[in-house]
C-alpha cells in the first residue's frame, strides 16, 4: 500500500484527499470543518468497520506465526517417533492425538502449514503477478496483441485444470518450486481477464490522457497511473487466489502428485489417513480443518478488502 | 438468433482444435507409448513399433493422424488393457454421466430453493445461518467431506455404502444402487450447492428490488405470485448460465470424488491411465473433456443468448 508522500505528485485520484464521507446525521453544527481524509485512511476504516474480516486477518496471522515459527511453539520435535505409543485419540499431552508411528498430530499439522501456507502463497503472488501482466499489456496496447493474449487465456480456461496439473507434475518432478511454478502457470487466467477489463476502462479516463500529454511513456503510464488504479481488485483476487492454491494443492497432494513424504503438507496428510477410517478419525479431522479455517479466513479477508476498495459494489 | 448460435460455434471450432493439438503434443512428450518395450533387450524392436505408430513424425503429422482417426470414431488402443479407447471412455462416461445428472439436478433444486429463500427473508437468522454454511462449503476441499462423509455415514453409522456404484456384480438401479449414490452425489453437492445458492441469492435480490417487481406488487399481484413468477425467472437466467460451465468443468472435476468412491469413471480412468502411461487414453481424455468443456461453454453462451436477448446484439 502506498502512503500519502509516495503519491503526491501524481494525478491519480489514489491518495488525493477526498471529502469525508456523507454522513447520516441532519443535523450540522455550524462550525464543523470537513475533514479532509486520505484514500487510504478510508480505506482503513471501511476496512476495521468489516468485523468479520479483521477477526479473519487475526486469525490467518495467527496461523502464520504458529505455523512459521513452530521451532518455537510446537511441544514435540518435527518427526518425533514414539513407536511403543502408536496411534492415540486426542489427549491432555497429544491435543490432536497422534498417528500410527505415535509422531503428535498437532506438530505436524503445523509444519505441514508451512508447506501448505507457502505453496498457496507462492501461487497467488506468482498467478497475480503474471496475469496482471498480461492483463494490463492486453488492456493498455489492445489491437493483436489483445486479440492474442485474450485467446490464448480463452485456451487455458478450457483444459481440464486438475488433469494437466497432474500430468505436468509427472514431467516436471515434485518439488516445492516446481509445484508453485506449476500451479502458477495454470491460475493467472482469471486475474488476466480481471486486468484487462479494468485497464480497458481506465486508460479512457483524463489523468492518463494528462500523463500522456506531459510526455509519460507506455510502461510508465501503465506501472505508474493503470496498475496502481486497479489495486483493489488485484489485491481480492489475490486473497481468493491463495484459497484456490491451497485447495488445489491439498487436492493434488491427496492425490499423489503434488507435496510427497518425506515432505507433508495438509493434503498429504490426508491421504495418508485415508483407508484408516475406523480407528483414527481424528488423523481426518485436524489437517482439514486446518485447510478449512485457512481457506475460510482468506475469503472473509476478501471480502473486507473488497468492500473496503469499493464500497458500492455488490457481490 | 442463428447467427448468433452460429457465430459463437465458430469461434469454438478452432478453440478446440488448437486446444486439442497443445493437449496431445503435450502428453506425447511427455510419456512414451513404447515404454512398455522397454524391457526388450532388442532396440529394433523399439524401433519397429515407433515405425509402426508414427512416433518418428512430425508432431503436426502425428496430430493429423490421430484426428482422422478420432473424427471416424477410432481413438487408439489403450497400451495398458489393449481394450478401445473409445468403449473405455464410454464406459467410464455412463458412470460419470449418472453422477453429474444426479448430482446437477439434486443440487439445482436445493442451490434455487435455498437461494430464494434466503434472499425473500433476507437479513433473518436463517439468512444467516444458511449464509454462513454456504460459506463453510465454499471454504471446504470437497475430497475432505467426502472423505468425512465416508468416516461418519458409511463407517460409524453403516447408512449408506461408498464403494463403487453398485454391490458385487450387480448392474441393478435398485434400493442398494441409491444407497452407493448418497454420498457421492452429496459430495459432489456441497461445493455446487454453496456457490449456486449465493449466486441465486444475489440475482434474486437483484431482481426482488427491480422496478417491475414493484409495479407488479402495486398492481396487487400476490406476493407468492411476484416472488415465482415475476422475480424468479428473472433470476434464474445469470444462474442458467454459470450452471452450463460448472457442468461443463465437472467432467474433468471428478477425478477426487470417483477416486475416494472407487467409482470406475472418467476420474477413475484418468488417474489408472496416468500412473501406467497410457498414452492413447490419456491423449484421447484430454481431447474428450476439453471438447466438452468448450461445449458447454458454447451452451452456456446460446442459452443466456436466448433468455436476454440483450446479449445477442453486441
Amino acid at each position: 500500500m502506498k502512503t500519502d508522500d509516495e503519491i503526491g505528485e501524481e494525478p491519480a485520484p489514489f491518495g488525493v484527499p477526498v471529502m469525508a464521507e456523507p454522513h447520516a446525521e441532519l443535523e450540522l453544527s455550524p462550525d464543523a470543518e470537513p475533514v479532509a481524509r486520505s484514500q487510504w485512511q478510508l480505506f482503513r476504516r471501511r476496512f476495521f468497520r468489516h468485523k468479520a474480516a479483521v477477526l479473519a486477518g487475526t486469525v490467518l496471522l495467527f496461523l502464520f506465526v504458529v505455523c512459521f515459527g513452530a521451532g518455537w511453539f510446537a511441544f514435540y520435535d518435527k518427526n518425533h517417533q514414539d513407536l511403543l505409543l502408536g496411534p492415540t485419540a486426542p489427549s491432555k499431552e497429544h491435543w490432536f492425538g497422534t498417528d500410527q508411528l505415535g509422531r503428535d498430530t498437532l506438530t505436524e499439522v503445523l509444519y505441514a502449514g508451512q508447506i501448505s501456507l507457502k505453496i498457496g502463497l507462492a501461487v497467488a503472488f506468482i498467478s497475480t503477478a503474471v496475469g496482471a501482466v498480461v492483463g494490463a499489456i492486453a488492456g493498455f496496447v489492445g489491437k493483436w496483441i489483445d486479440q492474442l493474449l485474450m485467446r490464448t487465456t480463452d485456451l487455458f480456461l478450457v483444459v481440464p485444470a486438475i488433469a494437466v496439473l497432474a500430468i505436468a507434475l509427472k514431467r516436471f518432478g515434485q518439488s516445492d518450486d516446481t509445484i508453485i511454478l506449476v500451479l502458477a502457470g495454470l491460475g493467472w487466467m482469471y486475474m488476466a481477464r480481471i486486468v484487462r477489463g479494468q485497464v480497458l476502462s481506465i486508460k479512457e479516463k483524463e489523468f492518463v490522457e494528462a500523463a500522456r500529454a506531459a510526455g509519460a511513456s507506455g510502461p510508465r503510464i501503465v506501472v505508474r497511473h493503470l496498475l496502481p488504479n486497479c489495486l483493489g481488485p488485484i489485491v481480492v483476487n489475490l486473497t481468493l487466489g491463495i484459497a484456490a492454491a491451497i485447495v488445489t494443492e491439498s487436492t493434488l497432494s491427496f492425490l499423489g502428485f503434488g507435496v510427497t513424504p518425506p515432505s507433508t503438507s495438509w493434503g498429504n496428510m490426508l491421504s495418508s489417513a485415508e483407508g484408516n477410517y475406523s480407528i483414527n478419525a481424528h488423523l481426518l479431522y485436524f489437517p482439514g480443518l486446518m485447510i478449512l479455517l485457512t481457506v475460510l479466513c482468506v475469503n472473509f479477508l476478501g471480502d473486507g478488502l473488497r468492500d473496503a476498495f469499493d464500497p458500492q459494489a455488490k457481490h | 438468433m442463428l447467427t448468433y448460435c452460429l457465430r459463437r460455434l465458430l469461434y469454438s471450432i478452432p478453440v478446440l482444435l488448437v486446444a486439442s493439438f497443445l493437449l496431445f503434443g503435450f502428453v506425447r512428450s511427455t510419456f512414451d507409448p513404447t515404454s512398455r518395450l522397454r524391457a526388450s533387450r532388442d532396440p529394433s524392436v523399439v524401433q519397429a513399433e515407433r515405425d509402426r505408430l508414427g512416433l518418428n513424425d512430425p508432431l503436426v503429422v502425428q496430430y493429423g493422424s490421430w484426428l482422422k482417426d478420432a473424427v471416424s470414431g477410432d481413438l487408439g488402443v489403450s497400451s495398458r488393457t489393449n481394450e478401445d479407447v473409445s468403449s473405455m471412455l464410454w464406459r467410464a462416461m455412463g458412470k460419470t454421466l449418472q453422477l453429474i445428472v444426479i448430482g446437477a439436478f439434486v443440487s439445482a433444486f436445493i442451490a434455487v430453493g435455498v437461494g430464494v429463500f434466503s434472499a425473500v427473508r433476507q437479513q433473518s437468522v436463517p439468512d444467516y445461518l444458511i449464509t454462513g454454511l454456504s460459506y463453510v462449503g465454499v471454504a471446504m476441499p470437497p475430497f475432505w467431506f467426502g472423505l468425512i462423509a465416508i468416516q461418519v455415514f458409511g463407517v460409524q453409522l453403516g447408512w449408506f455404502k461408498f464403494v463403487g456404484l453398485h454391490s458385487g456384480d450387480s448392474t441393478a438401479y435398485d434400493v442398494d444402487y441409491l444407497k452407493h449414490l448418497v454420498l457421492p452425489v452429496a459430495t459432489l453437492c456441497v461445493q455446487i450447492v454453496a456457490s449456486w445458492s449465493r449466486y441465486e441469492r444475489a440475482s434474486m435480490l437483484d431482481a426482488l428490488g427491480a422496478d417491475y417487481v414493484r409495479t407488479a406488487r402495486a398492481k396487487g399481484v400476490p406476493r407468492y405470485k411476484v416472488i415465482f413468477k415475476h422475480a424468479l425467472r428473472n433470476a434464474l437466467i445469470p444462474l442458467v448460465t454459470v450452471m452450463a460451465l460448472d457442468i461443463g468443468a465437472l467432467f474433468g472435476g471428478l477425478i477426487i470424488t470417483e477416486q475416494i468412491f472407487s467409482i470406475g469413471g472418467m476420474g477413475r480412468l484418468f488417474l489408472d491411465a496416468l500412473l501406467q502411461g497410457d498414452v492413447y487414453v490419456l491423449e484421447a481424455w484430454m481431447i474428450v473433456v476439453a471438447a466438452l468443456i468448450i461445449l458447454f461453454n458454447l451452451f452456456a453462451d446460446v442459452i443466456y443468448g436466448i433468455l436476454d436477448p440483450r446479449i445477442r446484439l453486441s
